[in-house]
């Protein structure tokens, strides 16, 4: 199967990455050159195969319910774009 | 000191012949001298360095030291670390001075290791010739007109050229093996889940796993055991009982059974590589061990499953890149979602943004069991594989990449090329396996050939080993690139 430029379009916008119309072509080329390669798998038999998320059968620990990450406010949004009074300013989204 | 091994300049240090700001400084030195012509580094801060290494020698006097205090090294650009930039070759964090240290950070520091600098890569680890950089390719030191492999391939070219006597590198796919073999020194991927990630920038968090490059395999096991150990922070950190990397160097190979996956000695792989791995089964033969044929049928779908499986997390990984809370916010927008958008684009390299295009759709809602659950089914028999090969066999050995390093420029058009040079390591990735490539032989143009060692979970310490014994039979890995000697 292979990408229309509505489809990369779509993907684009579901990515939150804008592609611009000079570039969508070179993009779909390129994706459906991927998922070309990709397309291998549907040949393989997996039928009663269970799927394997992960390398190591671990399931994930449980820690006691203490509070053990001390307050790095200050360090954390020193590397933000925009932040005043302790909070990140983003465009605004209710008008 | 530059082709002692760590070992030595351990001793070096502890005896006062030496003094870490005298090894320290002169690796500056190099780093400097060599920056115009590979460009291994995105980060240095000499006096930060010299700072550290005048710790390590008041350490050192104390009578305090440990194995590697006081030796320098140079850490991938993906490992944060507490007040240095931290960009992991991308625009989108090329500001980002690192809040808080990495685990593999810490235990150095705590080691009494001194940081050299950070060192260039493909943008987020993507990528197989470390041309995906924001701040641009990183050269071969054994040609400057080739590709030194990736992503980790600063670590390596730095390693090849004498610029640090070791560094650190992550390994998603191939990252620390294919450039190892690339420039001619060795390297280690462990057994998943044995060096956490935390403060390691995520790519694809299944694969992930951060290990050490350095000349040699008795040099990876001090280094291993200063950064295997586990970690709360990281939910996939494995915790097990401590253990010495290096203690089963010197163990003879007599009774070794090496596999030799009928699927890697096919069509794909260069004369010129396929020649040095034969001479190395050779040099294996005479050091008493038995070749074995063994198959791994699902070989040619590594590569397939792995570009479904590791854009589908990065994808996930990555979506914190939204221009909020840290990062590069592009300068002008709409609104809220047209800023996500705009800083998206102009903040990532185009590899990155084919990887996140690449992972949103196959997880994306009718593509799901088709894509993602299919490549995870057959990450299953890839795995399964192994497990059928290792009842045979106690390693498994081929070659690193099927080819000598390409020249700069020469893939960079055409992804899927690119993709197809990661055959022979993605597997270990996807099985969770330890592996490792080690320098055996030169190729076309006087360029090294890496062979690759893959072994059952947590035999680090015998695939050291066997690495071991075959270095001490052999001096490939002591070759250095001409221009750098």
């Amino acid at each position: 199967m292979s990408l229309s430029l509505d489809d990369v379009r779509r993907i684009a916008h579901l990515a939150r990455i804008e592609v611009s119309d000079a570039e969508l072509r070179a993009v779909q080329q390129q994706l459906n050159g991927i998922l070309g390669l990709v397309e291998q798998l549907q040949a393989a038999e997996t039928a009663g195969i269970a799927p394997m998320a992960h390398a190591q059968n671990v399931t994930l620990r449980l820690r006691d319910d203490e509070v053990t990450e001390p307050d790095q406010r200050e360090p954390f949004q020193s590397t933000a774009p925009a932040v005043e009074a302790g909070l990140y300013l983003v465009p605004k989204v209710i008008e | 000191m530059f082709e002692a091994s760590l070992t030595e300049v351990a001793a070096a240090l502890t005896a006062r012949r030496v003094s870490s700001v005298e090894l320290t400084q002169a690796c500056l030195d190099r780093i400097a001298t060599a920056q115009g012509q590979l460009n291994a580094f995105i980060t240095v801060d000499p006096e930060r360095s010299l700072a550290q290494a005048r710790a390590a020698d008041a350490r050192i006097a104390r009578g305090e030291a440990g194995p590697l205090t006081g030796i320098p090294v140079a850490h991938k650009d993906i490992f944060c670390a507490k007040g240095w930039l931290t960009t992991c070759a991308s625009k989108m964090l090329a500001d980002f001075v690192a809040p808080y240290d990495s685990h593999v950070v810490e235990r150095f520091d705590r080691a009494g290791a001194v940081l050299l600098g950070k060192t260039n890569m493909d943008e987020f680890a993507m990528g197989s010739s470390s041309e995906n950089s924001h701040y641009g390719p990183v050269r071969n030191p054994w040609h400057t007109g080739f590709v030194p492999g990736g992503s980790s391939g600063g670590s390596a070219a730095a390693v090849a050229a004498r610029l640090a006597p070791c560094a650190t590198g992550t390994d998603t796919g191939g990252s620390i093996r294919q450039p190892a073999a690339l420039c001619g020194v060795s390297g280690i991927k462990p057994t998943y889940g044995l060096v956490s990630r935390y403060g390691m920038i995520a790519f694809a968090s299944s694969l992930d796993q951060g290990g050490p490059l350095a000349r040699t395999a008795a040099d990876l096991a001090l280094l291993l055991n200063a950064m295997v150990g586990f970690d709360p922070r990281d939910s996939t950190s494995l915790e097990r009982p401590k253990e010495d990397y290096a203690r089963e160097l010197e163990r003879p190979l007599a009774g070794l059974r090496i596999g030799l996956p009928r699927e890697y000695f096919g069509p794909g792989m260069d004369n010129d590589v396929r020649r040095a791995v034969e001479d190395a089964i050779a040099a294996f033969g005479k050091l008493g061990a038995t070749a074995v044929e063994v198959a791994l049928p699902n070989t040619g779908l590594s590569v397939p499953a792995y570009y479904v499986i590791a854009p589908a997390e990065a994808s996930s990984n990555l979506s914190r890149y939204d221009g909020v809370r840290y990062g590069y916010r592009a300068p002008e927008y709409a609104d809220l979602l047209d800023m996500y958008c705009k800083t998206r684009a102009q903040g990532f390299g185009p590899e990155v943004k084919r990887r996140i295009l690449v992972g949103t759709y196959v997880l994306s809602h009718g593509y799901y069991d088709a894509y993602y659950l299919q490549a995870q089914r057959v990450r299953r028999l890839i795995a399964q594989d192994f497990v059928e090969a290792f009842k045979r066999c106690d390693v498994v050995l081929g070659p690193t990449s099927p080819t000598v390093a390409f020249r700069v420029g020469e893939k960079a058009s055409d992804p899927v090329k690119m993709y197809l040079s990661d055959i022979y390591t993605t597997a270990a990735n996807l099985a969770g396996l330890p592996a490792m490539s080690i320098p055996c032989g030169f190729g076309a143009g006087g360029l090294p050939v890496g062979l690759h060692l893959a072994g059952n979970y947590f035999a680090e310490a015998r695939l050291l080993n066997v690495a071991h014994q075959y270095q001490r039979a052999t001096d490939w890995h002591t070759r250095k690139p001409p221009a750098f000697a």
